[in-house]
């Protein structure tokens, strides 16, 4: 079998890895911060219930969170995936997946978010109250950059594990990269899985750099 | 009419009363003096002033209007609370300077946030803004930074850090300006900066409130002196009154601890 071939086999693995790390960004992200406020909330049983929530997820294996979306809702309430979301086709497979990775990633997510904004110190909020400002305007005018630049290097972390976490969807069968290289060993090729690598290398390196350049971006200040 | 007048106010954290009735008064333009030991409550006192923290008991009015009656529960919205405290300004022992912002934008963006809230910001969106930089930067050259306007506060030294806080401060217009200890974070040698800024603006007919350690200072430049031990004022009058003649035993012992170390 041609280098070219296996190019192509593996790139078309790897457009699903891209799909799950994209969406699970896209969506995880904003989800995150809503879990953190609540984690964070003063109201105690919106704190307790997020907070658990927040345990179960990073206390049980992704791998694990992947079988419960795929076959949960099917065999115990019978309820079928949708295949198509907002016009677009998803076979049901990948959608368990995305359902799973964006539930397990917002959970990381909202610690790192609470983590950075409970390192703000009370000084820079009452700074704010002192001068007259509102509670959002004191949120987004004062802490939120604060909390953002505290928060990429935790978040490059985390980033660049999902690259690599994305190869778990496998478990229930989407047929992302490393599927597809181990393929391959059926007909006595082991290459393909140490090539299967260099993708995942390469897409690492360039968020390596796009996070070292962010982080210098907000070198202008300390503190 | 007094411009201040605290009325008994009460302040407790748990089981502990920090605040056992502070009365006092102050006119226009007098700068007064706060000082006393270690955890008397002067901090708690300006926090309360400042709406910080909420007393448990007593009266605070501004140019008598009541501003915080601790008998009537109504009138404690977040709106109604911001109002307030643009009657005051505090300045903070630890600057709390926002570090991302460089000193122009420190001083323009609580001025700049509320003016947005008058109805004609929209028409007069670049004019508003240009007055809110000229008042800004006639305040940064007031504390004598007019050569760090766009310098980020990790650039400046604690006394220039502070000297901003104040500028930050006095951006408001507030009616009385608070200070906690604004030397006791700095190296000796920057505290004669910061205090002759302070010292420059009494001249300027600000009220302030200055609770501070510096009794060269407070004997120098405060029209009054209050001496506050335990939650309670021990003794208030002039500043040779209270300095030269203390009548209460306390004030007494807190002088001469202090010439002792
Ligand atoms: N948020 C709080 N919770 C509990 N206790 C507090 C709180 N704030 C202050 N206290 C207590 O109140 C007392 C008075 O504190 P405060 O900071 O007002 O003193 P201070 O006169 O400013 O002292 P210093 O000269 O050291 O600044 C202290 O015993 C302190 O431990
Ligand atoms: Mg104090």
């Amino acid at each position: 079998m041609s280098f070219q071939t296996v190019t192509k086999v593996l790139l078309q693995g790897f457009g699903e890895n891209c799909v799950i790390f994209g969406v699970t960004l896209l969506f995880a992200l904003p989800l995150g911060l809503l879990i953190s406020f609540g984690s964070m909330s003063r109201f105690w049983p919106l704190k307790w219930l997020t907070r658990t929530f927040v345990w179960i997820i990073r206390g049980t294996p992704l791998m694990l969170q992947l079988f419960v979306v795929m076959y949960v809702p099917g065999l115990l309430f019978g309820v079928v995936m949708p295949n198509r979301v907002l016009g677009i086709t998803v076979s049901p497979r990948m959608m368990s997946a995305l359902i799973a990775f964006i539930i397990n990633y917002a959970a990381y997510f909202s610690e790192i978010y609470r983590g950075g904004i409970e390192s703000i110190p009370v000084g820079q909020y009452e700074a704010g109250q002192v001068l007259g400002m509102t509670g959002p305007q004191i949120f987004f005018k004062v802490v939120l950059m604060q909390v953002v630049k505290r928060i990429i290097p935790p978040m490059g972390n985390e980033v660049i594990t999902l690259v690599k976490d994305t190869s778990l969807a496998r478990v229930i069968a989407v047929q992302e990269i490393l599927w597809l290289a181990e393929e391959f060993t059926a007909v006595g090729l082991i290459w393909p899985l140490f090539y299967s690598g260099v993708f995942f290398l390469t897409f690492c390196g360039v968020l390596t750099l796009l996070f070292g350049y962010i982080e210098r971006k907000f070198d202008y200040y300390r503190g | 009419m007094s411009i201040l007048e605290v009325r008994d106010v009460r302040k407790s954290f748990g089981d502990t009363e920090v605040l056992k009735g502070v009365g006092f008064t102050m006119e226009k333009g007098e700068v007064l003096a706060i000082i006393g030991s270690s955890g008397s409550g002067k901090t708690t006192l300006l926090r309360c002033l400042n709406f910080l923290e909420t007393p448990d008991a007593g009266r605070i009015l501004v140019n008598g209007e009541m501003l915080f009656d601790a008998a009537d529960m109504c009138a404690r919205s977040e709106a109604e609370l911001r109002k307030k405290r643009l009657h005051f300004g505090l300045v903070f022992q630890s600057f709390n300077l926002f570090p991302q912002y460089n000193v122009l934008r420190n001083v323009t963006l609580a001025m700049e946030l509320l003016s947005r809230e008058s109805p004609d910001f929209k028409k007069n969106r670049k004019e508003i803004c240009q007055e809110v930089e000229n008042r800004a930067l006639a305040l940064i050259e007031r504390v004598g930074l007019s050569d760090k306007t766009h310098a980020y506060p990790c650039q400046l030294s604690g006394g220039q850090q502070q000297r901003v806080a104040i500028a930050r401060a006095l951006a408001l217009s507030p009616e009385i300006l608070c200070f906690d200890e604004p030397t006791s974070a700095l190296d000796p040698e920057l505290t004669g900066e910061v205090l002759k800024v302070i010292r420059n603006l009494k001249s300027s007919d600000s009220t302030m409130i200055v609770v501070t350690h510096e009794m060269e200072f407070a004997r120098n430049v405060a029209d009054k002196v209050i001496f506050m031990a335990d939650g309670i004022i021990e003794e208030e009058g002039t500043a040779q009154e209270v300095f030269d003649n203390p009548k209460s035993e306390r004030t007494r012992a807190f002088f001469s601890n202090y010439t002792e170390q």
